[in-house]
């Protein structure tokens, strides 16, 4: 056996060869295990939502004008989960009738916020947020009016179903 | 470009050292005589990081807690986008490495590498093969379904049967044989926090000792030049680890690693079998009874892994070439024989299971909601081979509509009628008449009424033996007693949690002569055929509580 020189030019392709070989394997085998791997942690579960609307109350019981903050219970699928928790929406019923159902968290940093009677405003004690009556923002850091529930109303019973973004589409 | 690049690798070298230290790594002189038979240490450290990363991923989505381990793992399997992949490339690498290792130290007993100076690099060896051993025992509760836990439950009896350790063992698993919460946190705790850094250490260590003692050399390499790891060798070493990665991840892709009901310690029809690298010690264990029993538990198996540990200071002959080592060969070829056939007894003396149907709880299991009706339509959805000319979720033909559709906007009555005489009722149908019983028809019907396109695939995953056994049900009109999943009547015990409330043989003599067993009973007489007896009996058994 001859020992191995690297001026030997049949040397140097063998050992290209090899090199080359070793950072293909190297590569394929990052991608396929890459791959699945970001498919894992980045693509949503196949979470099987069921629509559901639930009944916070009484339409008829809101003055107009007036936002009320209602609780319920609703199921939400959380991983591995389903769990029941208590969870609240502000009410308004405008004077020309029209009903609408905030989430309860101010669009900026998702602190609590709450009416204002004397101002007429919903007010977000964390970095001072604004809200008007309709959603919008009057003043403060927050960077979209406040998030709304899908809400319908049936036999006088206020349904509320997903919160969304506005803007956002309904899936 | 090229230069500046050569510029920052120099200024990099010249702050950490790292090129200098991979070039070193690298050109590492070996013997001339190295070659394929040494690649099995590089491989069995790939799977360990394979098992590293898969492992460190299935974290990301599992409660290490008994029932939340078992619901997070269904929720790796059935709902993440992979999960099946990376939890079968996790559960087939373990069994890989055991196999990996194995083969390592197979290779370097037989050319007596173990030998002066090297005996602590084996010892090291020994200690990590151990190791990968005690990743097997405590990775295999952590589904915390019934294999898991009765298997486990098997394995800490043992370990309390050592002597003099035995009391003290069985509380560090987890106190009073009970297998539960803690010895679940203390198999977790081991698997993911204590062994990892555990076996890094333990490969630095061995490492180390290769390099520092050189990979072994035959006795003829001493003429010979050396040669060097990179890239001759190290090529060799990534060809074995391609082979190794590619039947691997076939496995993960082709074969579905099953998992069982959540783990039941009441449950008394149960056989634990351990995983097949340790069917050899559970077989063992059979040889011997009585007061001899922890000779086969526990002191022939301490014995072995001591003799291993002490294989270089029993053999300190002069290093021979492999092909005169006949006593090594004849050791490694006996091992074997005594291996393959305490495994091959333990398999065939494995009992056909009881419960001779079982549910994959892998895959979604909405079958189990619908009731009998519904489900005895899904058996004669399949006798008619509907999915001919329709298609349902990821199967079928599209000849016909889509039947996941059809439940929007037609009712039971029209379907009945469309069964009976297709063209009659939508003109210029080429759907043949199904010949079917009106009652047989409703469950058809009923069955496609339940149908949409979000629940096609998981009902499709009813098993043969639901499906048949919901026919027998039907046919013995057992709903006009009894209650399944809300639906019949309640003259009769619901029959939902009847796996809780009785076994199965009493299940089945029940069937044949109720009054027998429930004196007062007005149940019939019902003399099925094995086959039906057997469906309906694991269809009930199926049954959600």
């Amino acid at each position: 056996m001859k020992p191995e020189t690297l001026d030997s030019a049949e040397n140097l392709t063998r050992r290209n060869f090899y090199v080359g070989a070793i950072y293909a394997i190297g590569a394929l085998i990052a991608a396929a295990l890459g791959m699945p791997a970001v498919a894992y942690l980045l693509l949503p579960p196949k979470a099987q939502k069921a629509d559901e609307w639930i009944d916070i109350g009484d339409a008829s019981r809101l003055a107009p004008n007036a936002p009320t903050e209602m609780s319920f219970r609703r199921n939400r699928v959380d991983g591995w989960k389903v769990i029941s928790e208590k969870s609240t929406a502000w009410v308004v019923k405008t004077s020309d009738n029209r009903v609408t159902a905030f989430g309860p968290q101010c669009t900026h940093l998702g602190c609590a916020y709450h009416w204002d009677e004397t101002k007429d405003e919903f007010v977000c004690p964390c970095h001072n947020s604004l809200f008007a009556l309709d959603g919008s923002v009057k003043a403060g850091p927050a960077p979209r009016p406040l998030d709304r529930y899908d809400l319908k109303i049936a036999a006088g019973r206020l349904l509320i179903g997903e919160l969304r973004q506005p803007g956002e589409r309904k899936s | 470009m090229r230069r500046r690049w050569d510029r920052l690798s120099a200024w990099l070298d010249n702050r950490t050292g790292v090129q200098t230290a991979v070039r070193n790594f690298l050109y590492e002189d070996i013997p001339a005589s190295s070659g394929w038979h040494q690649v099995f240490g590089s491989v069995a450290i790939f799977l360990f990081l394979v098992q590293a990363f898969t492992g460190a991923l299935l974290a990301f989505n599992y409660a290490p807690t008994p029932g939340d381990a078992y619901n997070s793992l269904r929720y790796i399997l059935t709902e993440i986008t992979a999960g099946r992949l990376i939890r079968g490339l996790h559960h087939w690498g373990a069994s890989m490495m055991i196999v990996v290792v194995v083969l390592h130290m197979v290779q370097v007993f037989l050319y007596g590498a173990y030998k002066k100076p090297r005996e602590a690099t084996w010892m090291a060896g020994v200690v990590l093969l151990l190791v990968t051993l005690a990743y097997g025992l405590t990775g295999y509760l952590l589904p915390w379904d019934n294999r898991a836990y009765w298997g486990t439950v098997v394995a800490t009896q043992i370990a309390a049967q050592a002597p003099l350790l035995g009391p003290y063992l069985s509380r560090l698993l987890g106190g009073g044989g009970a297998v539960g919460v803690v010895t679940f946190a203390r198999f977790y705790g081991l698997h993911v926090l204590l062994l990892p850094p555990a076996t890094l250490l333990l490969i630095a260590v061995h490492v180390y000792l290769v390099r520092k003692h050189g990979v072994a050399p035959a006795p003829e390499d001493e003429l010979r030049p050396a040669k060097k790891f990179y890239p001759q060798q190290a090529f060799k070493d990534a060809v074995a680890i391609a082979v190794a990665f590619t039947i691997l991840f076939l496995m993960a892709a082709a074969v579905r690693v099953p998992l069982e009901q959540l783990a039941d310690p009441t449950d008394t029809l149960y056989t634990p079998r351990p995983e097949w690298y340790f069917l050899f010690l559970f077989q063992l264990l059979k040889l011997f009874s009585g007061p001899l029993e922890v000779v086969g538990s526990v002191v022939l198996p301490g014995l072995a892994v001591l003799a291993l540990i002490l294989v270089p200071f029993v053999d300190r002959t002069r290093m021979v070439n492999v092909t005169r080592r006949f006593a090594a060969a004849a050791f490694v070829v006996l091992a074997v024989i005594g291996w393959g056939g305490l495994t091959a007894a333990a398999v065939l003396t494995t009992p056909k299971e009881a419960r001779t149907e079982t549910v994959d709880y892998s895959a979604p299991t909405d079958w189990m909601q619908l009731s009998p009706q519904e489900l005895a339509g899904v058996a004669y959805f399949r006798t008619e081979n509907c999915i001919a000319c329709h298609v349902v979720g990821e199967h079928g033909t599209a000849v016909g509509p889509d039947l996941t559709k059809t439940a929007i906007h037609k009712d039971a009555a029209w379907m009945i009628q469309h069964f009976k005489r297709p063209s009659l009722v939508r003109p210029g149908s080429s759907m043949p008449p199904i010949q079917l019983s009106d009652s047989q028809l409703n469950s058809l019907a009923a069955f496609l009424l339940k149908l949409n396109s979000k629940n096609a695939t998981a009902l499709d995953n009813a098993p043969e033996f639901a499906a048949e056994g919901a026919l027998v049900y039907q046919a013995n009109h057992c709903g006009s007693c009894h209650m399944v999943n809300g639906v019949g009547m309640k003259v009769g015990p619901p029959l939902n949690g009847l796996s809780k409330r009785q076994t199965r043989s009493w299940v089945e003599d029940h069937f044949a002569d109720p009054q027998r067993l429930v004196p007062d009973s007005v149940m019939p007489k019902y003399h099925f055929s094995p086959k039906d007896l057997n469906n309906l009996t694991s269809y009930l058994f199926a049954l959600p509580e």
